[in-house]
């Protein structure tokens, strides 16, 4: 269905823009032009945050953490497994993906360690990477209580994925 | 600086602080600083090669979403939300053109459309920045947008999915349920917090 839904989408804007007599070639053009400033105003935040959070984790600073923290974690029902995925995944998505295929290396696909990690990468965002890019992108520098919210929703989205996968699986 | 920079406002940048820092410090006491080192130069071409996969992307759906806009498109759609939205942004003005951009975002993240939400999502962000006046300070409205986008709801993990295919799990698409009932419910918590973060600022 995703391949149809992108050209529809494109084809439906392209339609209504004729019909509205709309320059179609001028406002694809200059839209992308104010996407070319958007993109230069990121990659300064993409660089940095990539840089610390690769400190943090080729250290093996993430991992220690991770095992301190599992037996406090294991009182709300977060199994020690997929603990080094959820300190990690508010920071970065690739290296939870790479940790998610780990697991179910491991523990097999089928396993509720396995699947529960899916739960947990699937009902959660990049919370640092969506911070970094949409208000690195319009110059924001006091982000308020944004990264709390960002990272409380993630906590209750992994207690939720609990929840999730006891009952719904 | 100074007095702004206490309290909510500097802690991202305690964040970046404390990711490097202890980074550094578990290097020296674990005796990887030479993975760090090679990880960390490895990274910078990485975060480039990927905002160069970045680039073309943004730049097709910054476009698109102007010719929306000029189609008149964008303000049918934020008409059409508005009654939706208005209440989670009371400072939007009525009848901005905002409300689209914002619903078009929405919308592009539940279809897992990851590739053309975030350029709308930008663009969504430089218009409620205007609206705030243009400062460095995030508004209540920005806020509540990234809180939003954060704990976006996703209706189909598909690489999750795609992750479990490759490891031969005997039905990869059972975790859909579940991972739609806790982001939906941790979606609703993030307005929740949002709601109260924005009351206590007031007071």
């Amino acid at each position: 269905m995703a391949v149809w839904l992108v050209p529809a989408i494109v084809a439906v804007v392209i339609g209504v823009g004729i019909f509205k007599k709309v320059n179609i070639y001028e406002t694809l053009t200059d839209g992308a032009k104010e996407g070319m400033q958007t993109w230069v105003s990121i990659v300064p935040h993409l660089v940095i945050m990539m840089a610390a959070v690769t400190i943090f984790r080729a250290s093996g600073a993430a991992g220690e953490l991770a095992s301190w923290l599992a037996p406090l974690l294991s009182l709300v029902g977060i199994p020690a497994d997929v603990v080094p995925l959820a300190l990690m995944r508010p920071i970065s998505g690739t290296a939870t993906l790479a940790m998610l295929d780990q697991i179910m290396q491991e523990h097999g696909a089928d396993s509720y360690i396995a699947k529960l990690a899916a739960i947990m990468q699937g009902s959660t965002d990049t919370t640092l990477y969506v911070l970094a890019v949409y208000f690195g992108a319009v110059g924001i520098k006091k982000t308020g209580d944004a990264l709390k919210i960002g990272l409380l929703a993630d906590a209750a989205a992994f207690f939720f994925s609990v929840l999730a996968a006891t009952w719904l699986l | 600086m100074g007095k702004a920079e206490k309290g909510a406002d500097g802690m991202v940048s305690i964040a970046f602080a404390f990711l490097i820092l202890a980074g550094f410090l578990f290097a020296a006491i674990n005796g990887t600083m030479a993975e760090v080192n090679e990880a960390l130069f490895a990274s910078m071409g990485q975060s480039i090669e990927l905002a160069i996969s970045l680039a073309g992307i943004l730049l097709f759906w910054t476009g698109v979403m102007k010719t929306a806009e000029a189609a008149g498109m964008v303000k049918g759609l934020a008409d059409a939300v508005q009654p939706l939205l208005a209440r989670l942004f009371p400072e939007i003005p009525d009848g901005h053109v905002v409300f689209g951009y914002i619903a078009s975002n929405m919308a592009a993240n539940f279809f897992g459309l990851g590739n053309a939400a975030t350029p709308i999502g930008l663009k969504a962000m430089r218009e409620l920045k205007k609206l705030s006046g243009d400062g460095d300070k995030a508004s209540r409205s920005m806020i509540t947008f990234l809180a939003l986008n954060t704990a976006a709801i996703t209706l189909i993990p598909t690489t999750v999915i795609a992750i479990g295919m490759k490891n031969g799990a005997s039905d990869p698409t059972d975790i859909i349920i579940p991972a739609l009932a806790a982001t939906i419910l941790s979606f609703f918590f993030a307005i929740v917090l949002d709601r109260y973060y924005a009351f206590r600022r007031r007071r």
